[in-house]
């Protein structure tokens, strides 16, 4: 194995020098990596605008701001595009658009109504996937395999589940009359753009709610894109107003006096801070933070169907993912040869090009992110644990990271301690079931779990003590619309998706409240 | 003081009830506690910080244990709980009275102690059902069986609402022990009475100490130690909201960089910054359930509120 500094990122390369799109970079000749020829997506679907204005009341407009911020593509770091950085006024005219919309039609629309303008946009999603795959992976770094196989499924899939919800709220919660909250305000992450942006807009839609949705700082294009889907359906001007910018412009949204119900998905320090601005203004609140998930190996279980479970639960989307399993607790008695058969499915993971239809592991998102990951596995090192990085070139251009694997890891080290959002997992072993329940539930954090173990009784067990709102046994990182997912304890709290998910946009007795059928 | 026999009554020393005991404050501090009329009616315990803080300590220790325990077996002791309430109707509705005497309200002592014993009687029955009413299996488009649970939260704070000093508490602490929460109550500060005793009856009534503890106090300062204690889960703020609250017009004063609230803050926003720095869920009855009496007081959407949603995914194959 390579020593363990000499794997350790390079730093970001200069983004101006950076013009074109890298090749695959192979490594030395033999097995794997290199044994394939480069596959990659054509980018002639996407059209992009040169400078992107702001999404209010139905139509793009330049932002009252005039603030511009370029949006790049971290694989090579060239700018893509150029888009608005909303300011407080902008945020001020898409609440009022928002305002206006709900007021005038939205909340009194019947639900089969609202349930037809999202069954098209499911449809017109479905219908350009291919291009809203490559525009993610472009302006995000994901690999393009999980941009067409995940997101945009995914995201098609929650406007065509909760398009069913919205004439069925009456059935939904028993004993109740549900009504929509008012006015949401929606923040999301870089790690899902439009698939966070699908996860947010249809729940809030179906119960009836208008929209002001920021999407990231660093991955704004889809969002930007769905706005042509939302045109296209003929959605009412003013019920979706999309609001890009920086970390500003969430901080104006979350905070304006009129919004009604704040949604937001990210880092538990933002959370936290959201939760404290909101505090005493009777504002509804949701949120999705942070993880630190355990995937727990017994000795009983398949290692073969483990050691794909911890790479896909650990490398999927390059680890930038919130529910990421990446704290692998096994079982003392096998963890010599779970290491060992993942460290040679490590070897042919193919790192690089985004857009390749191989590639495993894309860009990390940003400069900045590389940094958090470069630093937090440095200091891995520094604290004892044992570093593993496959030996695989990494394109000279771009903001990339080899997968990574921490052996010896103590519970106190960082690397076990602290969300590290990239592709780096830290292995623990255990010795008993409690043992592992204790380990695994030893974080502030609550969102995800694995249990992998042919035995159905311990995985009732475990899953019964996991402190998660999400256990994975035998499988791990599945999503679904009808299935909730959300958070316990510093992870956040609400649910999206399913029935359960449907509870952080509705008043369960708003129709009684507002004195009558709607 | 005296009974109409002319016998000098035995006055109760009302303590506050935590991990089990009936204790004084640590601090020795007592308050007094005066009727709507104003007349004394005891000098009650005016509870601690570090009360607050034994407290949660004994409910974290009583809650595995508790949620462990069958459904049916919560249930039998959550009725239990109605039948020595029952048992003690006079004592309670006498406490309420004298609580109330001298004041406007029109409200029955009787009727506020009956209709608390229904409600537990009411979420008794609900220990075995709310997970089918809840939960439930979910259609994920895969070979996978899916399905979601819902689970008690933990540790709950609930700060109790002065006008209705029995009910008020039972309404919300019902929903809370249902899923297998255990629970520190912050009885209301002007009437703190019916909540010691209900201690008693909750000390009688087979539910494992520390599963409830009873504080009793200044409202502002209790309320502020329990949504600072990191290790509670979830705090309900009912009792702090006025009781026909609607949401205020005005955003309070913004937050002072160095952390400090600046005058004026009032207890809610306080309670809800402090709730902040651990991402503790902050509940409270909605308006219908604050109608204490109505049947809108009592539903299986209370229980939930005191809930965390689990969902489990297994493959399916051969």
């Amino acid at each position: 194995m390579s020593g363990p500094s000499d794997r350790l990122p390079a730093t970001r390369p200069d983004a101006a020098a950076a013009a074109e799109v890298p090749e695959r970079v192979t490594g030395s000749a033999g097995f794997g990596p290199d044994c394939y020829a480069p596959a990659p997506e054509g980018t002639d679907l996407v059209r992009l605008e040169d400078v992107y204005g702001l999404f209010i009341g139905g139509e793009m407009v330049p932002a009252r701001s005039e603030q511009l911020a370029p949006t790049v593509n971290p694989a090579t770091g060239e700018t893509l595009a150029t888009f608005s950085l909303g300011g407080a006024e902008d945020v001020d005219r898409a609440v009022l658009a928002a305002r206006a919309a709900y007021e005038s039609h939205w909340r009194d629309a019947p639900g089969s109504v609202r349930a037809r303008y999202l069954y098209r946009i499911a449809r017109l999603l479905q219908e350009r996937s291919r291009e809203f795959a490559v525009l993610e992976s472009l302006d995000g770094g994901k690999p393009v395999k999980e941009s067409r196989d995940v997101d945009l499924p995914l995201a098609a899939a929650h406007f065509f589940h909760h398009a069913g919800w919205a004439d069925k709220l009456d059935y939904a919660f028993t004993g109740a009359s549900p009504g929509p909250l008012g006015v949401v305000g929606q923040v999301i992450p870089w790690n899902f753009p439009l698939l966070m942006a699908a996860w947010k807009l249809a729940p809030a839609l179906a119960a009836g709610n208008t929209v002001v949705l920021k999407p990231a700082e660093t991955t704004p294009l889809t969002a930007l894109l769905l706005t042509e889907v939302l045109q296209d359906s003929d959605l009412p001007p003013g019920v979706v107003n999309i609001v890009t910018g920086d970390g500003a412009t969430g901080a104006a949204t979350v905070a304006h006096p009129g919004v009604d119900k704040v949604a937001f998905t990210g880092s538990t320090a933002v959370g936290k801070e959201i939760q404290r601005t909101l505090a005493g203004r009777g504002r509804r609140l949701t949120l999705e933070l942070g993880g630190k998930a355990a995937n727990i190996v017994f000795e009983d279980a398949a290692l073969d169907q483990v050691t794909e479970g911890i790479v896909g639960g650990i490398y999927f989307n390059g680890g930038q993912v919130c529910c990421a399993g990446s704290r692998l607790l096994v079982q003392e008695s096998v963890a010599e040869v779970v290491v060992s058969k993942l460290r040679r499915r490590m070897d042919t993971l193919l790192v690089g090009d985004p857009l390749d239809k191989n590639t495993d592991i894309g860009a990390i998102n940003s400069a900045a992110q590389l940094r958090k990951i470069s630093e937090l596995v440095e200091s891995g090192v520094q604290q004892g644990a044992e570093l593993y990085q496959p030996s695989c070139a990494l394109p000279e251009r771009g903001w990339f990271f080899p997968p990574t694997l921490f052996c010896d890891v103590s519970p106190s080290h960082r690397i076990a301690r602290e969300e590290i959002f990239g592709p780096v997992l830290s292995v623990l072993t255990f010795r008993t079931a409690d043992e592992a329940v204790e380990k695994a539930n030893n974080t502030p954090y609550g969102l995800s779990a694995g249990i992998w173990t042919e035995k159905g009784s311990r995985i009732l067990w475990m899953a019964e003590r996991m402190q998660a709102g999400v256990v994975w046994a035998n499988t791990f990182n599945r999503f679904d619309p009808a299935s909730p997912f959300g958070g316990y304890r510093e992870s956040g709290f609400g649910r999206e998706g399913g029935r359960q998910g449907l509870l952080g946009y509705l008043d369960l007795h708003g129709r009684q409240a507002a004195g009558g059928d709607r | 003081m005296s009974g109409g026999d002319g016998r000098l009554g035995v006055p109760k020393t009302y303590k506050m009830y935590v991990g089990g005991a009936f204790v004084r404050s640590e601090s020795g501090r007592t308050y007094p506690a005066r009727s709507a009329g104003g007349d004394l009616l005891a000098h009650a315990v005016a509870g601690s910080r570090k009360d607050v803080r034994d407290a949660v300590r004994a409910a974290r220790g009583a809650q595995a244990a508790w949620a462990a325990r069958t459904a049916y077996n919560r249930g039998q002791i959550l009725y239990r709980v109605a039948e020595v309430m029952d048992s003690r109707r006079a004592e309670l509705v006498g406490e309420l009275a004298r609580a109330a005497a001298g004041g406007q309200s029109a409200a029955d002592p009787a009727a506020e102690v009956d209709a608390a014993t229904d409600r537990w009687i009411w979420y008794a029955g609900w220990c075995d059902k709310y997970p089918q009413v809840l939960g439930g299996a979910n259609p994920v488009a895969g070979p996978y069986f899916n399905f979601t649970v819902p689970e008690p939260m933990g540790v709950v704070g609930l700060a109790a609402p002065d006008e209705a000093p029995l009910l008020g508490i039972v309404s919300r602490l019902a929903p809370a022990l249902v899923p297998g929460n255990a629970a520190v109550v912050l009885a209301g500060e002007r009437c703190p009475l019916a909540a010691v005793t209900l201690g008693e009856i909750l000390a009688t009534s087979d539910v494992p100490a520390g599963v409830v503890n009873i504080l009793t106090g200044r409202r502002a300062p209790l309320v502020r130690a329990l949504a600072g204690v990191g290790d509670v889960d979830c705090v309900d703020l009912t009792g702090c909201d006025p009781p026909d609250a609607d949401p205020p017009d005005a955003d309070p004063p913004g937050v002072d960089p160095a952390g400090a609230d600046p005058p004026g803050v009032d207890l809610v926003t306080e309670a809800e910054r402090l709730a902040a720095a651990t991402v503790t869920r902050v509940v409270r009855a909605a308006a219908g359930e604050r109608r204490w009496l109505a049947p809108s007081a009592q539903s299986p959407h209370a229980i939930s509120a005191f809930c965390e949603y689990k969902t489990v995914w297994h493959p399916k194959g051969r």
